[in-house]
């Protein structure tokens, strides 16, 4: 064995450890699939995304005495979601660009968390920029390339009609500037992004150029994005890893799954 | 006078819910054109085609010329009582509970005397009309009412049999996002209706009328969503018990046939709103509403689905839209035979292009919220079973009872007419 395979067989162990002791703890970043969890309301004249349902096949009755079981179904961008480059336009005709042709690996990485929570308190509309990207680096060190990044507005915490926040003029729910995904992507190459809100757009990035400039930007590049992402308030700014690993759905544009954070017990106290 | 119902009290929780039970309703093959005319509450009798003698009761043959050819006709449902009784017992259960019981018979000017069952406010010797309405078994009967009508009239303990009044009874209506919901719920609430359950899906998302329906008085907005199953569980678990009228208003529709469409999506939405959505209701409601048909004033009586009037014959344009339709019409006739058990009517109210979002580049006539309210309500107090509203659906079913296929000749011509 090489010392290079040791130092991995060490690591693994060691991780083991620290899990079953408890010295790393796992933090549960995703809602519960639930019917009456809000999904993304485009005009009424476009195809939509399918809400989460649930058919009980049987429950211990004359359907099957000795077992319980459901069928569900849902959008492949319901409730807490990946969205792979195949999702937008600008990602159609990247290599391994869906859900079952992503590279394993990429599913597992280091992650930033930016704390905008407390601009987004006051501000439904408010926006991830350069400049608050850059404050965050002074204060936590560059980005590193490859890791994934993730705005926190405590948007999670809302619930129901306040969690859509749609009025006569649409959806208002705090995402990033089209700069501030570009600097993300092609200055920090961030292998993805993901917010609390229902996109990793904000909810008046139709009004932005281009549109929707996270989605345009970050697939364009063969990135990745996860929304309704819950508990960032747990995650200490660096030093986590997010394990999001969407199911493998044949050219699956995206799909719901479970998102779990790695932390340094009591990492998001100091 | 008939003296006014009042607020039913609240429920004996100790006395067991009483069992539906009902009146015959065995009836010859000729005597159910009877039924299929009280289901649009009409008043028709068989008026030979050769000799043109109006008869009854119906029979296979007429009596003055032997023809078989009696087309059922309207006819004018004035005459004068000749002879009435009250009767006090009965071996049949359902009229033993409901004794005494008022018949008699009713000279018609038409020029036939007929055996009714007689309103509290007609005696022998009055003029009165014959209206023909359907009981708890479903089948047709004819009451004689004042031909002048009385007031209270509708409270007479043997009419309200006949009828599904929303009077004190409470309703659920099941999509308060519906374009039509508003209308609704102000209908029900002059029609004195005691509670409106106003089923709401997907609260998280605003429409405008909600403020208006949280309003009326009497409604009460509660989550349901007829694609849900669990939703209509749990709100069944809630007011199952309590639900008197059940309008499903649930609908989903968009433009667009087969071969536009490119994929089933659209088509999926309208079967799981427009049928499933029925199912779920029904597989959810109907049991409580079948035992509790016979409970006290305010007993279980109706069952209402809001169907477009091509689910007779398929509107191209609405082409995937209207064949949902067809399957709800064809899966609410299993449902009236599943709650007859209960006495319960099931009603569909069939109306053309309807005044929203859908149908906005339609030329008129389109019908509107409140005329689809007014035909409910109405069609309640009847205790109808086809309520045609509006000019489409009223010439629909005419050309459809007169040649299925002639009429799906001249809806194929209709294709891409309606913009």
């Amino acid at each position: 064995m090489s010392a290079v395979e040791n130092d991995a067989a060490a690591a693994l162990g060691q991780f083991a450890l620290a899990l079953a002791g408890g010295d790393i703890e796992v933090v549960d970043l995703t809602h519960t699939l639930d019917p009456d969890f809000p999904v993304i309301i485009l005009p009424p004249e476009f195809g939509q995304c399918a809400r989460f349902r649930i058919e009980e096949i049987s429950a211990y009755d004359h359907r099957g005495p000795g077992w319980k079981w459901n069928n569900f179904t849902c959008c492949e961008h319901t409730g807490t979601h990946f969205d792979a480059p195949v999702h937008w336009v600008s990602g159609r005709d990247l290599p391994n660009n869906s859900v079952d042709t992503i590279p394993p690996e990429k599913f597992i990485g280091p992650v930033c968390v930016i704390d905008c929570s407390e601009g987004s308190k006051s501000n439904d509309d408010f926006e991830l920029t350069p400049d608050i990207i850059e404050a965050w680096e002074a204060e936590h060190g560059l980005i590193p390339a490859d890791s994934w990044v993730l705005m926190r507005t405590d948007w999670s915490k809302r619930s129901g009609a306040a969690y859509l926040n749609m009025r006569e003029d649409g959806q208002h729910s705090p995402g990033p500037t089209p700069a501030a995904v570009r600097m993300l992507v092609n200055d920090r190459h961030v292998r993805g992004f993901g917010t609390e809100t229902i996109g990793t757009d904000s909810g008046q990035a139709e009004h932005y150029t281009p549109p929707l400039p996270a989605h345009y930007y970050l697939h364009g590049a063969g990135r990745y994005g996860l929304q309704c992402l819950k508990n960032l308030d747990l995650l200490p700014p660096t030093g986590a890893m997010l394990i999001c690993a969407p199911l493998k759905i044949k050219q699956g544009t995206g799909s719901p799954l479970r998102v779990l954070a790695l932390v340094q017990k009591d990492a998001s106290i100091v | 006078m008939t003296t006014p119902i009042v607020p039913p009290p609240k429920k004996n929780p100790q006395k067991r819910t009483r069992v539906p039970t009902r009146p015959s309703h065995f009836r010859s093959r000729a005597a159910l054109g009877l039924a299929a005319a009280a289901a649009e509450g009409r008043f028709m009798l068989q008026t030979c085609a050769e000799c043109g003698t109006v008869q009854y009761p119906p029979r296979d043959a007429c009596t003055k010329c032997l023809s078989t050819d009696l087309p059922w006709k309207d006819i004018a449902a004035t005459g004068k009582i000749i002879a009435g009784t009250t009767v006090h017992t009965s071996t049949n259960v359902y009229f033993r509970e409901r004794m005494p019981w008022r018949i008699g018979t009713i000279r018609l000017d038409a020029g036939v005397s007929v055996m009714c069952h007689v309103h509290g406010d007609v005696q022998t010797g009055d003029n009165a009309k014959l209206i023909n309405r359907l009981d708890k078994s479903g089948q047709a009967v004819l009451l004689a009412v004042p031909a002048g009508g009385a007031p209270n009239m509708e409270d007479d303990p043997q009419m309200r049999e006949l009828t599904c009044d929303p009077k004190f009874r409470r309703v659920l209506i099941a999509d308060a996002r519906a374009p039509n919901a508003l209308a609704l719920a102000k209908a029900f609430a002059a029609a004195q209706a005691s509670i409106i359950f106003m089923g709401e899906p997907e609260g998280w998302r605003p429409y405008p009328a909600r403020k208006e329906i949280a309003k009326v008085k009497g409604v009460e907005i509660l989550p349901l969503d007829v694609t849900d199953t669990a939703s209509v569980l749990e709100l069944v678990g809630e007011i199952g018990g309590k639900t008197d009228i059940l309008v499903n208003n649930a609908r989903y529709v968009r433009p667009g046939g087969i071969i536009g469409r490119t994929d089933v999506n659209l088509a999926k939405d309208e079967m799981e709103v427009n049928y499933f959505g029925l199912m779920r209701l029904a597989q959810g409601f109907g049991p409580g509403m079948r035992a509790r048909g016979a409970d006290g004033q305010n007993s279980a009586t109706a069952w209402v689905n809001i169907l477009s009037a091509h689910a007779w014959s398929n509107m191209p344009d609405y082409g995937a839209f209207s064949a949902s339709n067809a399957a709800a019409l064809s899966l609410s006739q299993c449902l009236r035979a599943e709650l007859s058990a209960g006495g319960v009517r099931v009603m569909n109210v069939f109306t053309g292009p309807t005044e929203d979002e859908w149908h906005q580049p339609l030329p008129p006539p389109k019908v509107a919220p409140e005329a689809i309210a007014r035909a409910v309500i109405a069609g309640l107090k009847d205790g109808l079973e086809d309520v045609f509203v509006g000019d489409v659906a009223k010439d629909l079913i005419e050309r459809w009872r007169a040649g299925p296929k002639i009429l799906e000749r001249e809806m194929i011509e209709s294709l891409g007419q309606s913009s």
